[in-house]
C-alpha cells in the first residue's frame, strides 16, 4: 500500500451516492457526530435534479481550524455508486483512501496504485442480515457509518446518541439503526484495523455554533422579522424556504387560545402570481415575500417594476443558481446580481442584499421587512444553493426583544384628522419617501388609486412630461436615501499596508476567510471589502480609490457586480482585477489562492522588470 | 367627454342611504370612455349597488388589470382604495390584498381581454383558491383600447368592425368559473340595469368567489352588424333564466317583476334575495345542472343571464387557510414576534 495521507480533524471526505437511496440522512448523521466531537465541519450536498436513481455526492470539510469554505480536493471517496465510479476514484489526492463495497469481486484496472484501498462487503452484510430489500438498502449506509468511525476514531457513543435524540421514542427505528452502525463498525474493528491515517480528535472548536442551513435560516428571519403573508411557486433551490416558514409557523404562529394561524401561505400558479400576491398584500399593509430563484424573477419582471414604480413594499428572496434558462438548476452561483438590480423594463433600479452564510441572512431576512416597509419597494435578499440548501455552521441566531417592527410612513386617520396634507407622492421630509396610507384607513380622507402609470404627486393620472421626470427624479433621491439604511460593507485593513484590495460578497465569505490565511504566509498581504447591499455607499468609492488594484471574486461567468460598480459608482473597469468562477460548484479558497497568487506574482515580476 | 369638469355641488334633497351618504359620494373622476360605453353603465351600476347596500367606501377596495375595463374603477368609489395593477393580474393582486385584510371588500373589475387572454391563469385560479371577492368582467368581446382586435370570448363566425371573421372558438369565462368552483355565478348585460344592480349587490354580499360576467358592448369596435356582443345581438337573444331582487336590512328596493314565481333566500349578513324564476325549471343551487343548462342554450344560440348559481353556504380562502379573525395587516410584533427565549431552544435543537 502506497503511503497514506496522515491527517488529524483536517480532511475532506466525500460520498458518492446514488440519490433516493436514503444516503443523505446517514451521511448528515457522520457529520454530526464530527460536529458533536467539537470539530468543525462544512459539508455540502451535490445533487442531481431527480428524485431517484441519479448520482448524488455528500462533501465533508472536517476543519479543526473552522475553515467551513469547499476546500477542494478529496482524501478519503466512500464510493457507493457504480455510474461515477471512474471519475470518483480519479478525483482522490494521491495517497488518499478509496472505501468501496467489495462484495462483488473489480478487477485491478479499476482502481489505483497510489491510493489506498479499503473494501468492505456491505452489499454481502445486508443481504446476510436483512430480507426486506428497502432495509437492505437503507441499513447500508448507516453501516458504513459505523465502519467509518471506527476508521477515523470517532466515538461511537456519540452516534448512538445523535440516533436517540433523532428517533426518541420511536422503539424498533432506535434498535435498528444502532444495531446497524454497530454491525459496521465491529466489522471494521476486526478487518480494517490500521488501514487508515486520518482521524478525528475530540476538541473545543465549534462552541455554541449551530448547524443550520440558509433557506431554514430566511424562513426563521421572516417568522421574527413578523411576515404574515407568503405566496410562492416550487423551483429549487428556494422551495424549503417557503416550507421552512410554514413548519417554523405551525410551531410559533398559532394563537394558542383560538388555534387560529398568524399567517397565511399560499402556493401560487405560477412566479407572475405569487410576486402578485406579495404586492397586494404589501399594498394592503401585510409584510410579505415570495422565495424564487432566476427562472422566477425574469417571470416577475413586470410586477417588479410597478412596485418600483407605484412604491410598494415586497421581500423576494432569491435563491440563485446556475443559469441561464434551466440551466444548472441544483448548482450554486451568483449570476442574478443585474437581472435584479435592474428588473423590469423602464428605468429601475432595486435594493440587493447579500447574505454571508445562514446566521447573517437570519438577520437580513428579518430586516428586509423594515426595509421594504421603510422604502416602499421591493427588496431583494441574494442567497444562493450554496448558503441556501447546505448546513452551515455558524454564530447562533440572536433576537433582541426591545426590537420594534419599522412600519415605515403611514399616516393613520388621526393624521389626516389633523390636516396634515397627504399627497401619496410628495416628499414631505426631504429624503423622498413618501407617506401612504393603507386601504381602510379613513372613511373620507386619504384614499387614492395606485396604479403603473404616471401621476402627480397626489396620485393624480397624468401625462405630463414635467410631471412624470419629477416622479423619476424623486425615485432616484430615494435610492441614494437607501444607501444609509442598508447594511454597510465590512471592511478589514491587511496586517501591513498594500496597494491591493479584494472586494468580495455572499456565500463567497467563507473560502475568502481561508483564502486570505494562505495568501497571508506567502507574504501577500490584501485589504478587504465584503459588500452586503446595493445601492453601494460611498465607502466602496473610497476603499477601490485607496488601491491600486482591486480583486473581485465573484461566482458568476460575466463580473455582474463589477458591471454595477462601475457603473453605479463610476469607476474606472482598468482597476478591478476579476476573479470569476461558474462551474455550480461553491469557490474554493485554493481557487481563490491560486488566482490572486498568480496575479501577484506576475505583477511584482514584472514590476521588478521595469525597474 | 372629459373636457367637463364634473361639478361639485349637488341638491340638498338628494335621497340618502342609512349611511348618510347620497349617490355622490359613491361616484369617482369623470369618465373617459367614449360616449354611451356599456362599462359606463356598469359604472353606474356599481354606484347605485354600493349606495343601496350602504357600504362605506373605504371598507371597499377596488382592482383592476390593464384595459378599457380595468380604467373603470377610477370612475366610481372615489372613496375607496383603488389599484390598478398589472395586464391580466388583478386576480393576484386581489388575493393578497385580502390575505392582508379579510374585513374589507374586494371588487375586482376586468375585461374579457384581462381576463380571458393573458389573465386567464390567474382568473381561474383565484377562483378555485375560494378569494371572497366580486370579480366583473366587462366583457365586450373586443380589445378596445388597441383599437378592434378580436378578444378570446368573441364568438367563432362574428365579424370585426374592419371586415375580419372570427376563426377561433370562444371561451366561456362562466362556464370555467362554474367548473373551478366559484360559489356565486350571474351572466348579465350592460344594458339592463334592472338586472345588473341587484346582482352587483348580491355579489358583493357572497361570502365567497363571486363572479359577474356583463356583456358591454364597445361602441366604437364591437357595436355592427355580425358582431354578437352588439346592444342589438344582446337585446334579440338574451335569456333572462330569473330576476334578482336583493333586499338589505336596511334599505330595501324594489324590482318589477315579470310574472313568475318568487322564491326568497336569506343571506348569512340577514339580507334577503328574492329570486323571480322567469324559466320555472331552472334552479340555480345546482351547479352541475347549471353547466349543463348553459351549454345547451349556448348551443341554441342564447345569451343567458341572470343569477346561475349559487352556494348560500360558500366558506372562502381564509376559511381553508384557518386564519386569526383579527385581519392579518393589524397584528404587532408583540403577535408575531416569537422573541428570543424561542429563538434559542431553536439554536438548542441545531447544535
Amino acid at each position: 500500500m502506497p503511503k497514506g495521507i496522515t491527517a488529524s480533524n483536517d480532511f475532506v471526505i466525500k460520498f458518492a451516492n446514488v440519490n433516493g437511496s436514503g444516503s443523505a440522512s446517514a451521511n448528515e448523521l457522520f457529520a454530526r457526530a464530527i460536529l458533536r466531537i467539537g470539530v468543525p465541519v462544512a459539508t455540502r450536498n451535490i445533487f442531481p435534479s431527480n428524485i431517484q436513481g441519479l448520482p448524488t455526492w455528500f462533501e465533508v470539510r472536517v476543519s479543526g481550524k473552522g475553515w467551513l469554505g469547499r476546500r477542494g480536493g478529496v482524501d478519503m471517496m466512500v464510493a457507493m455508486n457504480p455510474q461515477t465510479w471512474d471519475k470518483d476514484v480519479a478525483s482522490i489526492d494521491a495517497g488518499g483512501y478509496l472505501f468501496y463495497d467489495s462484495s462483488k469481486p473489480m478487477p485491478e484496472s479499476k482502481f489505483r496504485a497510489d491510493l489506498n484501498i479499503i473494501g468492505m462487503p456491505l452489499t454481502e452484510i445486508c443481504n446476510r442480515t436483512y430480507s426486506d430489500p428497502r432495509q437492505r438498502q437503507l441499513f447500508k449506509n448507516i453501516i458504513y457509518v459505523g465502519a467509518l468511525a471506527s476508521l477515523l476514531n470517532i466515538d461511537l457513543a456519540v452516534i448512538e446518541q445523535l440516533i436517540r435524540d433523532q428517533y426518541g421514542a420511536k422503539q424498533q427505528l432506535l434498535d435498528s439503526n444502532i444495531k446497524a452502525v454497530h454491525m459496521g463498525h465491529d466489522y471494521a474493528e476486526a478487518n480494517l484495523n490500521g488501514m487508515c491515517a486520518l482521524d478525528v480528535v475530540k476538541s473545543d472548536g465549534v462552541g455554541d455554533r449551530i448547524f443550520i442551513n440558509g433557506n431554514d435560516a430566511a424562513a426563521l428571519g421572516c417568522v421574527y422579522g413578523g411576515a404574515t403573508v407568503a405566496a410562492w411557486y416550487p423551483i429549487t433551490p428556494s422551495t424549503s424556504v417557503a416550507e421552512a416558514f410554514m413548519k417554523h409557523c405551525r410551531k410559533l404562529r398559532v394563537d394558542p387560545d383560538s388555534k387560529k394561524n398568524k399567517f397565511a401561505i399560499i402556493q401560487s400558479e405560477d412566479e407572475i402570481s405569487a410576486i402578485g400576491s406579495v404586492i397586494g398584500a404589501g399594498w394592503n399593509g401585510a409584510r410579505a415575500f415570495t422565495a424564487t430563484s432566476g427562472p422566477g424573477i425574469s417571470l416577475m419582471q413586470e410586477f417588479l417594476g410597478l412596485a418600483y414604480f407605484a412604491e410598494i413594499p415586497a421581500v423576494i428572496f432569491d435563491v440563485q443558481r446556475g443559469g441561464p434558462s434551466t440551466g444548472m438548476p441544483t448548482r450554486t452561483q451568483q449570476a442574478d446580481l443585474l437581472l435584479c438590480a435592474y428588473a423590469s423594463h423602464g428605468d429601475t433600479k432595486h435594493v440587493l442584499l447579500f447574505p454571508e452564510d445562514p446566521r447573517e441572512l437570519f438577520e437580513m431576512a428579518a430586516q428586509s421587512f423594515d426595509l421594504a416597509e421603510r422604502l416602499q419597494t421591493p427588496i431583494f435578499v441574494m442567497e444562493d444553493l450554496d448558503i441556501g440548501m447546505n448546513d452551515w455552521l455558524c454564530k447562533p441566531l440572536a433576537w433582541d426583544d426591545s426590537r420594534a417592527y419599522d412600519r415605515g410612513k403611514l399616516m393613520s386617520a388621526d393624521d389626516l384628522d389633523s390636516g396634515k396634507t397627504f399627497g401619496r407622492y410628495l416628499d414631505v421630509d426631504g429624503d423622498a419617501i413618501p407617506y401612504r396610507t393603507l386601504p381602510g384607513t379613513h372613511p373620507t380622507k386619504g384614499a387614492y388609486f395606485t396604479r403603473g402609470t404616471s401621476r402627480d404627486r397626489f396620485a393624480k393620472y397624468s401625462e405630463e412630461g414635467a410631471v412624470y421626470a419629477d416622479n423619476m427624479q424623486r425615485l432616484v433621491r430615494k435610492f441614494e436615501t437607501a444607501k444609509k439604511l442598508v447594511p454597510a460593507p465590512v471592511r478589514r485593513n491587511a496586517k501591513e499596508k498594500t496597494r491591493y484590495g479584494v472586494i468580495y460578497f455572499g456565500s463567497t465569505s467563507a473560502a475568502m476567510e481561508e483564502a486570505l490565511a494562505a495568501l497571508e504566509t506567502k507574504g501577500l498581504h490584501l485589504d478587504t471589502l465584503r459588500l452586503r447591499a446595493f445601492p453601494f455607499s460611498d465607502d466602496v468609492i473610497e476603499f477601490v480609490n485607496a488601491h491600486d488594484q482591486v480583486f473581485l471574486i465573484e461566482q458568476n461567468r460575466d463580473a455582474q457586480m463589477r458591471m454595477l460598480l462601475v457603473n453605479e459608482c463610476a469607476i474606472d473597469p482598468a482597476r478591478f482585477i476579476s476573479i470569476l468562477h461558474y462551474d455550480g460548484a461553491p469557490i474554493t479558497a485554493r481557487f481563490i489562492t491560486g488566482a490572486i497568487a498568480e496575479r501577484l506574482n506576475v505583477n511584482m515580476k514584472s514590476k521588478e522588470a521595469a525597474e | 367627454m372629459t373636457y367637463l369638469a364634473k361639478p361639485k355641488f349637488h341638491h340638498p334633497d338628494l335621497p340618502k342611504n342609512a349611511l348618510g351618504f347620497t349617490h355622490r359620494d359613491y361616484e369617482g373622476s369623470i369618465s373617459t370612455l367614449c360616449a354611451g360605453c356599456g362599462h359606463d353603465s356598469i359604472s353606474s351600476a356599481v354606484i347605485q349597488a354600493c349606495f343601496e347596500l350602504n357600504i362605506e367606501p373605504h371598507r371597499l377596495a377596488k382592482l383592476s388589470g390593464i384595459g378599457c375595463s380595468s380604467k373603470t374603477p377610477d370612475y366610481f368609489l372615489g372613496q375607496s382604495h383603488g389599484f390598478n395593477s398589472v395586464h391580466g393580474r388583478m386576480p393576484s393582486v386581489l388575493t393578497g390584498a385580502n390575505l392582508a385584510n379579510k374585513e374589507m371588500i374586494y371588487l375586482g373589475v376586468s375585461g374579457d381581454g384581462d381576463s380571458a387572454s393573458i389573465g386567464l391563469g390567474q382568473f381561474i385560479h383565484c377562483i378555485r383558491r375560494g378569494v371572497n371577492m366580486l370579480y366583473i368582467t366587462e366583457n365586450n368581446g373586443v380589445y378596445g383600447l388597441t383599437k378592434g382586435q378580436f378578444s378570446a370570448t368573441a364568438d367563432r363566425g362574428s365579424k370585426s368592425k374592419a371586415g375580419g371573421t372570427n376563426n377561433d372558438s370562444a371561451l366561456d369565462l362562466v362556464g370555467m368559473a362554474l367548473q373551478v368552483g366559484a360559489t356565486f355565478v350571474a351572466r348579465s348585460f350592460s344594458g339592463d340595469k334592472k338586472q345588473v344592480v341587484p346582482l352587483i349587490m348580491a355579489g358583493l354580499s357572497h361570502p365567497g368567489p363571486s363572479f359577474i360576467d356583463i356583456i358591454s358592448p364597445c361602441v366604437a369596435f364591437n357595436n355592427h352588424a355580425g358582431s354578437t356582443k352588439s346592444f342589438d345581438y344582446v337585446r334579440e337573444h338574451n335569456e333572462a333564466v330569473n330576476r334578482l331582487d336583493f333586499m338589505s336590512p336596511r334599505a330595501p328596493i324594489t324590482v318589477e317583476y315579470e310574472p313568475g314565481t318568487v322564491a326568497a333566500v336569506t343571506l348569512h349578513d340577514g339580507s334577503e334575495l328574492k329570486l323571480a324564476k322567469l324559466h320555472p325549471d331552472y334552479d340555480p343551487y345546482d351547479r352541475i345542472n347549471a353547466m349543463t343548462y348553459m351549454q345547451n342554450r349556448a348551443a341554441a344560440g342564447e345569451v343567458v343571464t341572470g343569477l346561475i348559481y349559487m352556494d348560500p353556504q360558500a366558506r372562502d380562502m381564509h376559511a381553508g387557510l384557518n386564519t386569526v379573525d383579527a385581519p392579518l395587516n393589524r397584528l404587532s410584533e408583540k403577535e408575531l414576534c416569537p422573541g428570543s427565549a424561542a429563538l434559542e431552544k431553536i439554536n438548542a435543537s441545531l447544535r
